[in-house]
């Protein structure tokens, strides 16, 4: 897989790309429109689903307020059960920890269970150039590699393609990597799904080396567990002689019945189903049974970072479940590649910047790219409270230019407004202003609002242009409230009607 | 500094001053219904797995008739229940495994609120990889091993075996989130839950 | 019980016949309120822009202007949404003990407009009359920040003469955002066009909402569509009796 989320442009302009993609829109706005339907439907039978959700974020924020303890905790519990544990700092160390594995084993290939920490790492492409093949067995995931693509969503990261583009796919690039599609292969997701398991299964059968990453560790018992629904994962966990789980240390678990929330909330806010087909645990080797050589390799890479944010360490609470991505009315329109990352929509939104840092200006147009509605916090299974996170990491954005020599024109015009709010006879003044290009708007515009308002239509220049593209905008009144406040005492002497709101 | 003490000492860091004390409440429990082991059934039928009950006097034909003429069968050692012809796991290979046609086996738990059948793989239930690579598993659930909920079953669950949650068929709504049951796993779930 | 009118910098520049709404409607259910003539703005934009220094002399103001009320209402769920829950994280920015302690004091005294009717007055019925037919829509903040509920709704069914007619997707955010309209102006033109096509796909004469600045970003859209449907403030339709249907200001 060459394609690669490096260079991407900030959000406005990757947005503007996306929205212009008709296919795209369609299929998501299908795709995001059934998967919230399925989901509301099967929390709606949840009666206690609110006290669920508490549940779930007190089990993720005791783990993280507890970190270290816990770490050192679960480090112990593998090493007991006869795994290997490794730590690494960032991408390039674990990266280098899974190929030596690999090598260690003469493993010219891997099969690997869909994972978003491998991803986030870029552990194919490392791989790739140390000559190993990584092959993704998750369908959708399948559809992304073959197709050169890059994952635009958590849970289905080929939300962005529709069946007809997934059957060229297959139909052009399973030769070149295995068994090829059949050559009447037809759209039918089944059929699709079904040449799917004809082409992975001989790499199964075959694979010495698997590759995976955990929804949960649990440190109490040693036991990490992935949850999926095809069965790819069973067979990358279960097969191969070799394990390797890639776990970002926010993963952990302190005790093993701290999973019962977790696993009630997560099938039912991702899939939109009771359970999902497949959850399967594992404490270290099982003698006779499974992967006989097991890792683990215990991620940073950027969590320590957002784990010292006092409003962002919450973000670590996250499962990955991608409600907040089909709520999300900004995600709807513009998918996943825009946000630039393997983590996208509103998670994506803080969690890139949390992890990163700020500074980048791809990075730093995360924040913004939120109309700050609040459905993602309404859905997420362990109350994330993404709208107040993404403020807190707007103004961290803000105050890393506070520096600049220039100021931009945006802090300039901030600086002019908090001026003029901060009393109200500077606001009564520039409301004056205002209230006289109103009266010239009303008297030589020609737009005219429902109703009869006076209108500027397109008006040129930064800001106003960007609002006037497709908005027409009201002409300023000619009087303010405060001023009709004080000229008739509160509306006591007016001479006009003021229910009718009729200025004189 | 080794990586892992420089990972624990950024964790240290960044909690510095954090409160570390921190309440969790108990999950809440549904209130269990009066037959669970229908509601257990029902919910695994909801996956479009087959779902038949029988008494333990029964069993053998049921599974029996569950298995498709001249299917190469494979079963764990120690099953509870006589399936003629079959072949008893010893060490099979994965592709050895691939050229049979169905597994039986017995489970641990059934959850009756999701529907869902754990195995811990002990007698009767074999390796992971038995009830994986053949393409039917005929899975046998007593009435008696039927929970509530996921809070039972994890209550009743050893973490140190390993542990294989079942919601019928695989499957994948990958392509448009159109549900298509039968990925890598088995394609049919055929479950015979055991008054 | 002293009432404050929190009018809003918006409403007081851009739409001030909201707040004369508001006093009128108030006045017939016997309240006499108050317009604290030093109030200027609730801080949101340089909040959720990220200007958190820009923010505070802004508190600042508010607290002083507000001090000692009863309740404070506004014909707005974003900036009651602001009130209640940024002005905490400001003062703390400001490292200001006294001004936290003044948040604490007003914060929780202010309402929103249908809040204050419903709760604190106990009324849904209001006595208003406005024979057209309306499709509400519910905004983010006043639905998902403050919780209002179905109050609003409840309002209007009261209404004499007023047919309240279902928007479809209506929970679904119309895409103004504050500076997001203009920042991401490209994806909140593409959501307020599928808010806008399911304003017109109610037949509805009126859209109402609770926040004229949602009302500003897709009434525009609507005008620039000639879409033949004005946006009017809840406060200007629960004021509006047999005696006085609003006319639009020219």
């Amino acid at each position: 897989m060459s394609a690669t989320f490096v260079g991407m442009p900030a959000f406005p302009s990757a947005a503007r790309a996306a929205l212009a993609d008709t296919q795209l829109r369609h299929n998501l706005a299908h795709a995001t429109g059934t998967i919230r339907d399925k989901r509301a439907r099967v929390v709606a039978e949840v009666e206690e689903w609110e006290d669920l959700r508490l549940a779930g974020a007190a089990v993720k924020q005791s783990a993280l307020v507890d970190l270290d303890r816990h770490l050192v905790r679960l480090e112990e519990t593998l090493t007991a059960n006869g795994a290997t544990v490794h730590w690494a700092r960032d991408a390039a160390e674990a990266n280098a920890i899974v190929a030596r594995i690999a090598r260690d084993h003469d493993a010219d290939e891997v099969v690997k269970v869909k994972s978003m920490a491998t991803q986030e790492i870029g552990l194919n492409e490392a791989l790739a150039e140390e000559g190993i093949l990584a092959w993704e067995t998750d369908l959708a995931e399948l559809i992304v590699q073959l197709g050169d693509d890059l994952p635009s969503h958590i849970l289905v990261p080929a939300i962005h393609r529709n069946r007809a583009e997934i059957r060229e796919i297959f139909l052009r690039e399973m030769a070149g990597v295995g068994r090829p599609a059949p050559a009447d292969l037809t759209d039918e997701p089944a059929v699709l799904a079904g040449a799917a398991r004809e082409h992975l299964r001989e790499k199964f059968l075959r694979a010495k080396v698997a590759v995976s990453g955990a929804n949960f560790a649990v440190a109490e018992t040693g036991t990490l567990v992935v949850v999926e629904s095809e069965g790819n994962g069973r067979m990358c966990l279960t097969l191969p002689e070799v394990l390797v789980s890639v776990v970002g240390i926010e993963k952990v678990v302190p005790t093993w019945e701290g999973l019962d929330p977790l696993l009630r909330l997560l099938p039912r806010s991702s899939t939109g189903e009771r359970m999902n087909p497949y959850t399967s645990t594992w404490s270290g080797v099982t003698p006779g049974d499974g992967p006989q050589e097991v890792h683990v390799v215990l991620l940073d890479n950027g969590r320590t970072r957002a784990l010292a944010d006092d409003v962002g360490r919450q973000a670590l609470r996250c499962i990955r479940c991608s409600a907040c991505l089909n709520v999300c009315p900004v995600y709807e329109r513009v998918g996943g590649h825009a946000y630039g990352s393997v983590y996208p929509g509103p998670i994506g939104a803080i969690l890139n910047p949390l992890m990163k840092g700020t500074g980048d200006p791809q990075t730093d147009s995360l924040p913004y790219a939120s109309s700050l509605c609040g459905a993602c916090f309404e859905v997420c299974p362990v109350r994330i409270d993404i709208p107040e996170v993404l403020v807190h990491l707007r103004a961290e954005v803000v105050d890393g230019h506070r520096g600049d020599r220039v100021p931009k024109a945006e802090a300039a015009a901030m600086a002019g407004a908090a001026w003029t709010l901060s009393d109200a006879r500077r606001l009564a003044w520039v409301e004056k202003a205002s209230g006289l290009a109103g009266r010239a708007l009303t008297r030589f515009g020609r737009t005219r609002l429902p109703g009869g308002r006076a209108a500027a239509g397109r008006i040129p220049g930064p800001g106003a242009a960007a609002w006037t593209g497709a908005r027409d905008l009201p002409a300023p009144p000619r009087e303010s409230f405060r001023a009709w406040w004080r000229r008739t005492d509160g509306g006591r002497t007016d001479h006009t009607d003021t229910e009718t709101g009729e200025g004189s | 500094m080794s990586a892992r003490e420089e990972i624990l000492g950024r964790v240290r860091s960044a909690l510095e001053g954090v409160d570390r004390t921190g309440t969790v409440p108990p999950a809440p429990r549904v209130t269990p219904v009066a037959d669970l082991v229908g509601r257990f059934a029902e919910r695994v039928e909801d996956y479009r797995a087959v779902v038949e009950r029988c008494s333990e006097a029964d069993l053998a034909s049921r599974v029996a008739a569950a298995l498709p003429a001249g299917a190469r069968v494979v079963v764990p050692p120690g099953l509870g229940v006589e399936v003629p012809g079959a072949r008893v796991d010893d060490g099979l290979s994965a592709a050895e495994l691939d050229a049979l046609d169905a597994v039986v086996t017995e489970a641990v738990v059934g959850i009756a609120e999701t529907g869902t059948i754990v195995l811990d793989h002990g007698p009767g239930q074999g390796r992971r990889i038995i009830s994986l690579v053949p393409d039917r598993h005929v899975c046998i659930v007593r009435a008696a091993q039927v929970v509530a909920d996921v809070p039972d079953a994890i209550a009743v669950l050893d973490p140190a075996r390993p542990l294989t949650w079942i919601s019928g068929p695989s499957a994948t709504s990958d392509i448009e989130l159109n549900r298509v049951e039968g990925v890598h796993g088995p394609r049919v779930l055929h479950v015979l839950v055991v008054d | 019980m002293r009432v404050a009118l929190m009018v809003t910098c918006f409403n007081d520049a851009m739409f001030p016949e909201t707040g004369k709404a508001v006093v009128t409607l108030l006045r017939r259910l016997g309240v006499e309120v108050d317009f604290p003539a030093a109030q200027t703005c609730c801080a949101q934009p340089m909040v959720n822009t990220g200007y958190l220094d820009e923010a505070v002399p802004v508190v600042r103001t508010f607290v002083e202007a507000f001090a000692g009320y009863d309740a404070i209402v506004t014909p707005s769920g974003s900036c009651a949404g602001s009130a209640r829950h940024q002005h905490g994280i400001v003062a703390r920015r400001a490292g200001d003990p006294a001004l936290t302690e003044a948040v604490a004091a007003t914060s929780p005294k202010v309402y929103e407009l249908s809040e204050f009717l419903v709760d604190v007055l106990g009324v849904t019925d209001v006595g208003a009359y406005f024979p057209h037919t309306v499709t509400y829509h519910p905004t983010c903040h006043s639905l998902r920040m403050i919780g209002v509920g179905d109050r609003p709704r409840r309002l209007l069914e009261a209404v004499r003469g007023l047919t309240l007619v279902e928007l479809p997707g209506a929970a679904e955010c119309c895409g103004f955002g504050g500076t997001f309209a203009v920042k991401n102006a490209d994806t909140s033109v593409a959501m307020g066009a599928d808010k806008a096509r399911h304003v017109r796909e109610t037949g509805a004469e009126v859209l109402v909402a609770g926040d004229n600045s949602c009302l500003m970003h897709v009434g525009g859209m609507l005008s620039r569509q000639q879409a033949g449907i004005r946006t009017v403030h809840l406060a200007e339709i629960l004021a509006a009796t047999e005696a006085s249907v609003p006319e639009v200001v020219a």
